[in-house]
């Protein structure tokens, strides 16, 4: 079973696809999860303290936004940690009340530089397309092997 | 500071969607309700919230699933069902991560087509969809002369 990290961290439909056939999604709830979960500083709402900010600084140096380095500390273990990458280039939503730009293009940079299988796609846009992009990613996580 | 405690530690919440053309989130809850094992769960309106240790809700979801294979996808959830911090009972407007849903919630009847496509063909012999292109950036030079096109 591979850990695979997925790009949009939030999406179903690859969150969805990535455990049906049989292997393990990184998405933005396990890391939100765990901090949820562990006893500390009450921090509302995602239980992001200040130390989440310098454990980014392994990603993004300082002079960074403190919001991008947050946002790294949930991402980049998961990255160091993947198996393989999915990522959907076409999705707006990853940029709005609680996406930022700028970590998005330093995650989509650091699944480049790991040396990954990596899958890229676009949301399909009618049947025809939905039935090539579920082929894809098929095909993809059987070829990393391991699946149930 | 306050102190943190966090409630329910050691389980998972996963959400459960439902965009069938004959199961509603209702139907999908009843189901959930009588085959459940000590697992919290809340209906929403594209379906369920569920909480329970992992291995109870793993085993739920696969016999939920079983109902409408194509038409139900599950992904995970940091927060409890009903959080204060997060329901929108307790704040104002769309709760954040609502759009990313909305938005893939449209694409999902494509992915069910997939889904039960690929039932009768092989994957293999389906077509990769195109690779998408690299966005084009605006080059230096005519950003260039843009800016002085402005100044003339």
């Amino acid at each position: 079973m591979a850990k695979v990290f997925i790009y949009p961290a939030t999406s179903l439909i690859l969150s969805d696809l990535v455990a049906r056939y049989g292997h393990t999604p990184l998405s933005s709830a396990i890391a939100i999860r765990e901090r949820i979960q562990t006893a500390g500083i009450e921090s509302v709402p995602l239980q992001i303290t200040p130390e989440e900010p310098k454990k980014g600084l392994k990603w993004a140096a300082v002079e960074v936004p403190s919001g991008v380095r947050g946002r790294m500390s949930l991402y980049g273990p998961m990255i160091e940690s993947c198996d393989a990458a999915i990522v959907v280039d076409d999705a707006d939503f990853a940029f709005g009340c609680m996406g930022c730009a700028r970590t998005n293009e330093l995650v989509r940079y650091l699944i480049h530089e790991r040396d990954v299988p990596r899958l890229e796609l676009r949301y399909p846009k009618s049947e025809d397309e939905g039935i090539r992009f579920v082929a894809a990613i098929k095909r993809f996580l059987e070829g990393l092997g391991g699946g149930k | 500071m306050s102190r943190y405690i966090p409630q329910k530690a050691g389980t998972v919440t996963r959400y459960v969607m439902v965009e069938s053309p004959t199961v509603t989130p209702a139907e999908l809850a009843i189901r959930a309700y009588e085959i459940s094992d000590g697992v919290m769960i809340k209906e929403t309106c594209f379906g369920l919230a569920i909480n329970g240790e992992e291995q109870v809700v793993t085993d739920l979801i696969q016999k939920l699933r079983e109902i409408d294979p194509d038409h139900i996808f599950v992904k995970d959830r940091g927060f409890l069902p009903g959080d204060p911090r997060r329901c929108r009972a307790n704040l104002g407007g769309a709760r954040p991560g609502f759009h990313g849903i909305e938005y893939e919630t449209t694409v999902l009847p494509y992915i069910s087509a997939g889904l039960a496509e690929l039932r009768s063909r092989d994957a293999a012999a389906i077509p990769a969809p195109e690779q998408p292109q690299e966005a084009k950036k605006l080059d230096v030079y005519r950003l260039k002369k843009l800016i002085e096109a402005q100044e003339t």
